[in-house]
């Protein structure tokens, strides 16, 4: 005869008090399959913990974002932004897209033109870039934003000196009504440096300015921002051709769209309160009809969304380590994943979700990661129904930063999974051993020997 | 595992709700819940609970154990169950 499935016995105390209006949601479906493979399954080939990318999914958010800016814009182009996951299989399906790289390290420069890419559709953002990869990103055409006027000065120098011509854009910040302000990157609008810098550009011969470039933040939770930097850009744009009689082939709007991840210290769920992705795309495009370009004319509107292209489409499933009562009487769930694997959790509320089919009881509970360090807590409060050891949990929305923040610390890295549209499991990132973590290590010959 | 009385004033419906008149506290368990406090009831002894859980059940004596012991830890500390 069968047993009857089994669940811990659970018993909550009732506080009586008034109604909370908004209530929560217990929703405890639990998620067996990830695009049609079993979770149950991939644990089984791959071990646990594991991020698993979803192929599919990535393709449909590329192509569905592409549609919504290009209803509303003649001439758009994406830019993956490589820091937000730079897997070489990631970045070779948003290529395969059509989606230039973003970069902004030499590390991740050579990267993308080790993928293929070339170099004239590389975007090279960032504060530091090293003299050895501007001199390559130059020869090879690739478009350069510059931070900062002593980066302007060093590219000026290795023009002059290697008799090379650069094209470049310079990234420009302002204030656009939120908080924080990223002045930290680019050239200031309101006080005029972003002018001073154009005005040095453009009369420097070996320097081809093409562009203008702002990305105003990250997870910016309204669309009144964007609308505001573009019109700031596009005064900028329109100064050029007025002043230099120069007209720049694009405008980069950067990103920071939000992904459907909730912030710590936000009430509602992020997909109740965040903006369309159509409210942020009317947005970034209203204000670039003011050009005084029209038709084929118009500048070209680069996006160099990361987030919000590749959060969902990335699944962490872990197992359960154990269950214990924390002193205020808590229920603590310990995860074989932690903040090592899941940087992300230090701002998001990821979502945690059973593998298997458990019981209608829910109880709140902390969830903790592997790690002997108190820092190591996924989720301080989140309802979960009674769960056992070596159950299966499927974290949600981990596609965004995970596998570039991650730590190798305590623990190693674990595998990486695409599932491709063909339902194969395809293995795209290898877990970490012993000899791959020390391989970098040198032992000086007088450590070697001990006796204890 | 130590013995434990349950409190006789202690009220169990069949669908997991508890009212404890002594102190007004009221509690929801789930049904494998329901079970142990019957079995309490009955003055059975953990091992006994044990035995009737894992015969019932798709689970191994080591983890019935450990969970019945967590479990029978909340009642205490609830004040529903005394040890004796």
């Amino acid at each position: 005869m069968d047993k009857k499935v089994y669940e811990r016995p659970v018993i909550i105390k009732q506080y009586s008090g008034l109604m909370n209006k908004f209530g929560g949601t217990t929703d405890q479906t639990p998620i067996k399959d990830i695009d049609g493979v079993s979770v149950k399954q991939l644990v089984e080939d791959f071990g646990s913990p594991l991020f698993v990318m979803s192929e599919d999914k990535i393709r449909a958010n590329q192509r569905k974002m592409l549609r919504i800016f290009k209803t509303r814009y003649p001439k758009v182009q994406f830019a993956w932004s490589y820091k937000t996951n730079y897997l070489d299989s990631v970045c070779s399906v948003f290529h395969q897209e059509g989606s230039w790289a973003e970069v902004v390290s030499e590390f991740e420069y050579d990267k993308a033109r080790k993928l293929g890419v070339p170099g004239e559709k590389i975007i090279f953002n960032g504060p530091e870039k090293s003299s050895s990869a501007l001199i390559k990103a130059i020869k090879e055409n690739a478009k350069i934003h510059i931070d900062h006027f002593d980066e302007l000065y060093q590219i000026i120098e290795i023009t002059e000196s290697l008799n090379l011509k650069a094209n470049v854009a310079i990234r420009v910040n302002m204030d656009v009504g939120i908080y924080p302000k990223w002045d930290r990157f680019g050239f200031n609008y309101e006080n005029g440096e972003a002018e001073a810098a154009l005005r040095r550009i453009v009369v420097n011969d070996k320097l081809n300015l093409i562009g203008l470039h702002t990305h105003i933040g990250t997870y910016i939770m309204s669309a009144e921002p964007y609308r505001l930097a573009a019109v700031k850009i596009v005064e900028l744009f329109n100064k050029l051709i007025d002043e230099y009689d120069i007209t720049l082939e694009y405008i980069d709007m950067g990103g920071g769209l939000p992904s459907n991840n909730t912030l710590k210290g936000q009430y509602l769920e992020a997909d109740q309160i965040l903006p369309s992705y159509e409210q942020f795309a009317d947005a970034v495009t209203s204000p670039l009809f003011d050009t005084k370009l029209s038709g084929d004319k118009m500048p070209l509107l680069i996006l160099e969304s990361g987030r919000a292209l590749i959060d969902d489409a990335g699944y962490l499933i872990s197992e359960v380590i154990g269950n214990k009562r924390l002193a205020d009487g808590r229920r603590a769930v310990i995860l074989n994943a932690g903040v090592n694997l899941l940087f992300t959790s230090f701002w998001f509320k990821h979502k945690i979700v059973p593998a298997q089919d458990t019981g209608g009881f829910t109880e709140n509970s902390s969830v903790y990661g592997p790690l002997c360090m108190n820092i190591d807590c996924l989720r301080e409060e989140i309802v979960l129904p009674a769960l056992k050891r070596k159950d299966h949990v499927v974290i949600l929305n981990t596609g965004a930063y995970s596998v570039t923040q991650w730590m190798q610390f305590i623990t190693m890295r674990p595998k990486v999974v695409m599932i491709m549209q063909d339902k194969t499991v395809e293995l795209i990132r290898d877990s970490e051993n012993l000899e791959y973590i020390t391989s970098p290590e040198k032992l000086p010959e007088k450590l070697k020997e001990f006796s204890l | 595992m130590r013995k434990y009385k349950i409190s006789s004033n202690l009220a169990i419906s069949e669908n997991g709700f508890l009212f404890y008149p002594l102190t007004g506290e009221s509690f929801t368990v789930n049904q494998m819940g329901v079970q142990i406090l019957n079995l309490l009831k009955k003055e059975e002894k953990p091992e006994q609970i044990i035995s009737a859980i894992i015969d019932e059940y798709d689970t191994d004596h080591a983890t019935a154990e450990r969970d019945l012991g967590e479990f029978l830890t909340q009642l205490k500390n609830y004040k529903l169950v005394n040890e004796l």
